[in-house]
């Protein structure tokens, strides 16, 4: 994956959660997740990119991580069943997702609409074609990771070279 | 003051609803996606309408489109993740007064509101 996309998420993230939960965010080492390292969520939340680039980021948590984050982002107490649980969740993708876009110079990218995964330890993986980066990231609320895997379109190459 | 929330996350809805309710605004009209808030618009005559820029069905520069053609003046602050340049001046052009990039803090779309009515007053 170009490097060059993580630090637009890492600025995202780092603006959503001071501007709207009033947390700070330290962040560990990005790393090519695989089968040894991989973490093991309860809560995803996916945003897909299209156009000069394209792609997709992953907010992935733990189940008590994700429901305090939903709750102070939403400002009422949530648990996993609650009628908004997902949309909260997948309200925080959009922010981290649009924010980070508005950085990718020269490109013209469209994110998708949210959607939420809910289920015990289930995997993250990208395909062949979009090798990603995960970004561990940490909390006064609990620790998660944000998967990133995007490459830029050939066209949009060509485009930019021309 | 009758204000239109147009947004297809009730989280996002809610929130806007805690910071209008301190601006003294309680009178309001929720839709969440473009199809829904023409209805929302015909029916209940908004003052104001706030509006999101990807839902489904409709999104906001459609709504936002098809209601200028129509004739509709009632001021529109786009709120919304497209925070590029492009995408504002896209939103302007097709009609929007004022335009709130999310995230946003209390202190901006409060400050973003009360300045879209203020010159909608003096016009």
């Amino acid at each position: 994956m170009d490097v060059r996309f993580i630090n637009p998420f890492v600025k995202s993230i780092q603006n959503l959660f001071k501007m709207m939960l009033d947390m700070n965010v330290t962040y560990g080492k990005p790393f090519v997740p695989n089968s040894d390292n991989q973490s093991r969520p309860h809560v995803s939340a996916i945003i897909g990119f299209s156009g000069d680039a394209s792609g997709a980021v992953v907010l992935a948590m733990g189940k008590e991580v994700a429901v305090r984050i939903a709750s102070k982002f939403s400002g009422i107490e949530m648990d996993l069943d609650h009628v908004d649980f997902a949309d909260a969740v997948g309200e925080i993708a959009n922010m981290i997702a649009g924010g980070a876009k508005s950085e990718f110079v020269g490109l013209d990218v469209n994110i998708s609409l949210p959607s939420v995964i809910i289920g015990e330890h289930h995997e993250v993986t990208n395909s062949k074609a979009h090798p990603g980066v995960c970004i561990p990231c940490s909390t006064s609320v609990g620790d998660f990771h944000v998967h990133v895997s995007m490459k830029v379109n050939k066209a949009a190459m060509a485009g930019a070279t021309s | 003051m009758k204000i239109l929330l147009v947004d297809d996350s009730r989280t996002i809805r809610n929130i806007q609803k805690n910071i209008l309710s301190t601006l003294g605004h309680t009178d309001i009209v929720e839709s969440a996606d473009g199809v829904e808030a023409i209805v929302k618009l015909k029916e209940t005559s908004p003052d104001l309408i706030l509006l999101d820029w990807n839902m489904p069905n409709m999104d906001g520069i459609t709504f936002l489109k098809t209601i200028r053609k129509d004739g509709v003046t009632t001021p529109v602050i786009m709120c919304t993740t497209e925070a590029e340049k492009s995408r504002v001046i896209q939103a302007v052009q097709a009609g929007a007064n004022n335009y709130v990039v999310k995230p946003f803090s209390t202190e901006t779309m409060a400050e973003k509101i009360e300045q879209t009515l203020s010159r909608v007053a003096t016009a």
